[in-house]
Order: structure tokens, then sequence, then C-alpha cells
């Protein structure tokens, strides 16, 4: 996984509450058995006119040009400022696989949906949740200025303005050693292996009935 | 020191270790695998050299992509049409023969759908820690189980590991009291509550559902109900063990069985918040109060009784509120200010996870029992949970009563829940559905659901429109 330290980019927006994953990534892209090349799919329906099928070129496809990843003042942004319930619905983590292969590195709203916010951490993708207030001042400033950019902090946890105004957030120390340090949490949790055997001979005296086989 | 939740307990009992900086090691005792999310996870694996930590504690059944009309799917796997399903699916097999885990193939009987095969077949039991990559996990709550959905990411962590990272989430009692009026099921249940708390309501929580109208409830109201948590926010739903969950798991194929079900009953038992246990939020409905409930919009939260009117973005003051009202009536097609009696479904749909029980399956089919569905709509299509719900349908007659009212009778399999096979909406159409999520395109490109029951969707078929089902008498015939 890729480390999150510091990170500056454009931010684009995604201006709608409860934006699902089926609509951050659609269900017939789900067929790949990959975990790249999601990008060109990122919210599908809204950013081609016409219906997408998964293994297409997407580069001649039609574009919607009333949604703003289509405008070119939000090409190459790396920043997505977003509304409440960001990322609700299925547990699709191609969802963060998109949004991480199409360039967005950090997601900023008043809320996620639980899943999705944890997928996003395993995929080097970070998600910020600041107030409403501070969402609506962010999207104020974006759209007020062409080329807006944010720097996103994780060391220190504050996203920076472009006129210097720092917005601190909350993260939990697990997932935000994990991110800085791009660490592998199988791997870490295979290092306490022997914890998990004793935990598990333990449970299994206790609650034999929870260990019949599948077979 | 208070009392504890079931929540509460059952995290307690699964905690490997509790780290200082707030997070948790887990133990989880099943994992249910299925085709769209488990290839990346196996690559994963394979890629690091790593091998499943217990292989027992998993099973397989592949249920998104696998086609439903019986010629197609009598060939097997090497005759699913669409080659990119087939790809998915064949993955799925190969990897279980690699990493030597059980699977059910499509056409074996007990095949199904994953949250609808799990307590079928007593894999899923009280008590136990269940995870499957498919956010509809929460469905096993519904036996005492701490149920939940997970990324890909993590599907690849619990097979290595029988772990998983973990916050402990926060205890929310979500309590119906009272009575359900004849015509009102579980289904309108779940509506009502994410009517009233909405799709964001349940975030962070984990939600038990208690109260009389929950202790009356069959298993499968149970199931259909814990299934729609994550609807309403929360990632789990749960409900106490009590004898209808005893019953339920009883002489089930994986169930213990002797002896050992007489030790399990009895830590069972406790399987209950305790009197003094501590919720931080309490949300309370009246049974009788609930009337059958239609989804109007693009998210389950724009829910209005059957006898409701749509709202009028003109009057709503909040801003994002208001767009969201207005983009929902826009991709919708309909008026701010109708009637939801005056919605028509092009088709109907009578499956998913939430609603694809022999007990759904009867409600629909008393329903339609001596009716023809209305002629314009353009298919009705009812899909069985698992080849153990078509079998025990069948032997009640149930797939005739469908067939002579003119409805589809199909095999088992997620299906037009969402869209992955060959069943799915045209551009425009509204379904009458009984799956879980309306999102925009979920049943098909431009397709426009609307969630309700069992009862309602089979009534919604048969008079063109929808319809209060307590009142049903063959009305209109
Ligand atoms: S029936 Fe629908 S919601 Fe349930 S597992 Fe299948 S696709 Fe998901």
């Amino acid at each position: 996984m890729k480390a999150f330290t510091v990170h500056e980019g454009i931010a684009a927006p995604m201006d709608r509450a409860n934006v699902d994953t089926d609509l951050i990534i659609p269900k017939q892209f789900l067929k790949s058995i990959k975990r790249s090349g999601f990008g060109p799919n990122l919210f599908d329906e809204l950013r081609y006119l016409d219906e997408g099928q998964p293994g297409q070129d997407c580069s001649g496809r039609p574009l919607n040009q009333d949604f703003p990843l289509n405008f070119p003042r939000y090409q190459g942004a790396s920043i997505l400022l977003a509304r409440e319930n960001f990322g609700c619905g299925s547990s699709r983590e191609h969802a963060p696989w998109a949004l991480e292969d199409y360039g967005f590195r950090c997601i900023i709203a008043p809320s996620f949906a639980d899943i999705f916010y944890n997928n996003c951490f395993k995929n080097g993708v970070l998600p910020i949740v600041l107030s409403e207030e501070q969402v609506e001042q962010l999207f104020a400033e974006m759209y007020a200025q062409e080329g807006y950019a944010l720097t996103v902090d994780l060391q220190e946890q504050k996203v920076l303005t472009p006129s210097g105004e720092v917005m601190p957030f909350q993260v939990d120390a697990f997932r935000r050693q994990c991110l800085l340090q791009g660490l592998d949490d199988i791997g870490l949790t295979l290092q306490r292996a022997d914890a998990i055997r004793a935990y598990e001979e333990k449970w299994r005296q206790q609650s034999p009935w929870l260990f019949g086989a599948i077979k | 020191m208070a009392g504890q939740t079931l929540y509460d307990k059952l995290w307690h009992s699964h905690l490997v270790e509790q780290r200082e900086d707030g997070s948790a090691l887990i133990y989880i005792d099943r994992q249910l695998i299925h085709e769209v999310t488990s290839p990346q996870a196996f690559e994963g694996l394979r890629l690091a050299g790593r091998a499943p930590w217990r292989r027992d504690a998993n099973l397989a059944v592949p249920d998104h992509n696998v086609p439903t009309e019986r010629r197609e799917r009598a060939g097997g796997v090497a005759a699913i049409e669409d080659p990119v399903s087939r790809l998915q699916v064949q993955t799925l097999d190969e990897n279980c023969d690699e990493f030597e885990l059980v699977k059910f193939d499509i056409n074996d009987v007990r095949q199904g759908i994953v949250h609808v095969v799990g307590p079928e077949q007593g894999a899923t039991l009280p008590g136990m820690t269940v995870v499957c990559g498919d956010s509809h996990t929460s469905t096993h709550g519904a036996l005492g189980a701490l149920a939940h959905g997970i990324g890909t990411s993590e599907v690849e962590h619990a097979l290595a590991t029988q772990t998983l990272i973990q916050q402990k989430m926060k205890n929310m009692l979500v309590r119906v009291d009272g009575k359900l009026q004849a015509g009102v099921s579980a289904k309108d249940v779940a509506l009502a509550i994410i009517g009233k708390i909405g799709t964001a309501g349940g975030t962070g929580y984990a939600i038990e559902f208690g109260g009389q109208v929950v202790r009356d409830m069959s298993m499968e109201g149970r199931m259909t109900l814990c299934n729609m948590s994550i609807e309403a926010g929360a990632r789990m739903g749960m409900v106490a063990v009590d004898d209808t969950t005893l019953e339920y798991v009883q002489g089930r194929p994986y169930a213990p069985q002797g002896e050992m079900w007489e030790r399990a009953v009895s830590a069972w038992r406790n399987l209950h918040s305790d009197d003094d246990a501590q919720f931080d939020a309490v949300v309370t409905l009246q049974g009788e109060d609930i009337k059958p409930q239609v989804t109007w919009g693009t998210s389950p939260e724009m829910v209005l009784p059957v006898d409701g009117v749509l709202p009028d973005p003109a009057e709503i003051e909040d801003a994002t509120q208001k767009a969201a009202v207005t983009r929902a009536l826009e991709y919708m097609g309909l008026e701010a200010g109708s009637s939801i009696s005056a919605i028509r479904p092009d088709r109907v749909f009578i499956g998913s996870c939430t609603n694809s029980r022999i007990e759904d399956l009867r409600a629909a089919a008393e329903v339609v029992r001596g009716h023809r569905v209305a002629s314009s709509i353009k298919q009705a299509l009812v899909v069985p949970g698992s080849g153990e719900v078509k079998k025990q349908a069948e032997s009640e007659g149930l797939d005739k009563v469908f067939i002579e009212a003119g409805m589809e009778w199909r095999e088992p399999g997620c299906s037009m829940c969402l869209a992955m096979n060959a069943d799915k909406l045209g551009a425009g159409e509204h379904c009458a559905s009984t799956s879980n999520r309306n999102f925009e395109g979920r049943q098909g490109f431009g397709g426009r659901t609307h969630l309700v029951s069992p009862a309602m969707a089979a009534a919604a078929a048969v008079a063109g429109h929808f319809v209060d089902v307590r009142n049903w008498e063959g009305a209109g015939q």
C-alpha cells in the first residue's frame, strides 16, 4: 500500500449527499477479478452519457459536460470534496479502488459510511471528516477559485487551505500509523499469531459447537 | 457496573486483544464467500504466499452473477452466457479448489444467496462472529450473532488470520412495541425505521432490534429486519436469542447435535442484553402505527406509507435536502404532490436476500392466488433465495400459483436485486421490488426502483399500481 504523509493537490467537487457506492462504481464493473483499472469507470453513470460496459475503452465515450469532474478546471484533481454520508450502500472495495485509480488520495466530507471509511484506509486513500461549516467553506472557496488546491498533512492531522487557514482533523491512531508507513495489516496481525492461537484454543474449549467444520 | 448489551457480550467474547490505540483484534468464527468480492483477496494470498488460517471456517457460494433462467442454468458454470460473469464464477471455483475451501456449486440444491444459505444450512449460528464481503451480512445478526459486511482487503485478512482489526461500535436499541396490523410485515418495519432515522441514522452503531413486534416475528422476519440495518447506516443489526431462534436452528445440517446441542443451547440462552444494559441511543416505534411502506426516491430513506403523497421541493428549507428531493423526483420521473398509489410499475421483482425466504414467497403467493398479473406489467419475476427454498415452495405448490398468475419462476440467485446477470430494468422502467436498495441504476441503467414487501409487490403486480395490501381481497378484480 502507498504510504500517505503529506499530500498537496487540486480539489474537485462531488456536491451531493448520500453518494452511494453504486454511484461511485456501478455493478457491471464489479465483474473484474482484478484490483486495478477501475479509474476510467469512477462515477460512470454521471461521467458519461452512455451506459458503460466492462472492458470497454472509455476514451471514445460521450462525456457528460455538466459533470464537474469533466470540467477542464478539475483535471488532475486528487482531493475530493463531498457531502454527508459519502460511500453508503454496498461494501464493495471497488469504490476506493476506483477513486484511487482515478487519482484521488483524499476525500473530505462531513461524514462517511462505516464500511467505505474503513476500506479507504486499506487502499492508501485518506477520508477526512470536517464539520459541515468547514466543508461548506471549502466548497465555496473551491468554486470561487480555479486551481484551488489543499495540503493535507496526516502526520500533523491538518488540512491547509491556500489562504493559510488550518483545519485540524481526527483519525484513530492505528489507522493513521498504518497509512503513514504504508503497512500491510495482515503482516502486522500475523506477528500476533501466538495470541490468536491462544485465544482460539480457549474459545474452542469454551464453545466447541462453534467449531463444527464446514465440509 | 451496568449490564452488558448483546453486542457487548458478543464483542467481549471474541476479543483476542484490545490495543492502547483503541483498535482491537477480533476473532472470526465464520466467513462466507461469494464470487464478486473474493477474487482479489485470493490473489492477495497467492502473491504473499499465505494459506487460509482455518479452512473449515469458510463457506463459499456463487450468487451475484448466476443466471436464473432454467435453460441457461442447467448447463452449469460453463454455460453462463456472459463471459465476464462466467469468468468470475469460474475463478471462485478455482480459488476454492486451490485453497481447499468448501463451495456449493451453482446447481447444488444448497446453493443460493449467501445470506439465505448461511442460516438455512446452520453454517451461521448464534454467538458467532460472521463476516462476508457483502454489506448485507448484517442479516445473520437475526440469529444472535455479530455479523457484518467487510471489504475485500478484510476478506483477505480474515482468511489469512481468522481475525479482523476493529473498533467497537456504540449501542443502539430500536424497539418496536405493540403489534403489527394484518398485511404489515418485517419489510415495512425495516423501511419505517429507515424513514424515521435516515440512511445515516445508524452510522457508528450496532443496532439491536427489540420490543414485542420483534419478539413475535419469525426468523425470516428478523432476517429481513437485520438485513436492512445497513440501509439505516449500521454495519450490524441483531436480535436476542429466544425459543424462536433455537427452533429455527435445531436440526440444520451444520448445527450442533445431541449433547453438543444441549451445551450450545445453555450458552445461547445468555445471548440477550441484560435488563440494566445501557444503550447510547434508543429509537422506539409503535407497531400499530406502521403502514405498508413504499419508497418513491433514490435512497431507502425516501419512503412513505402507501397512502402517502410525494414531497414538494418548494416546501423544503434545507438546501441539500431540497436538491436531493428535486433530483430524486426527476430521476424517478415522478411529480411532487402525486400519490404513491398512482405509481405504475413496469416490472415486479420478488427476491433478494431481504425477501426471498419461504415465508416471503408464501405471503406473495397468498396475494396473487387466483389472480392474473395486470396487462401493463412487462415482467414479474419470482426468484427464490436458495435451492432449498425453491424445493420447499414447489412442494407447497407456490410455483404453480405464481406461474398461473403469469409470473416467472426462476432459479435461485441475486438476480434483479443488483442486475449483474441478465435480469434487469430498462431505462425509465419502474419496478416494485422486494430488494433493499433503490439507488440510481441499481437494478439496471436508468431503472427506477420502489422498495416494498413481498405482499405489496404481489398486489402491485395484480393491480398494476401500488395498492394497500391491508385492504386486499382481490381488489379491482
Ligand atoms: S440479493 Fe442483492 S443485496 Fe443481497 S447479496 Fe445479493 S446483490 Fe447483495
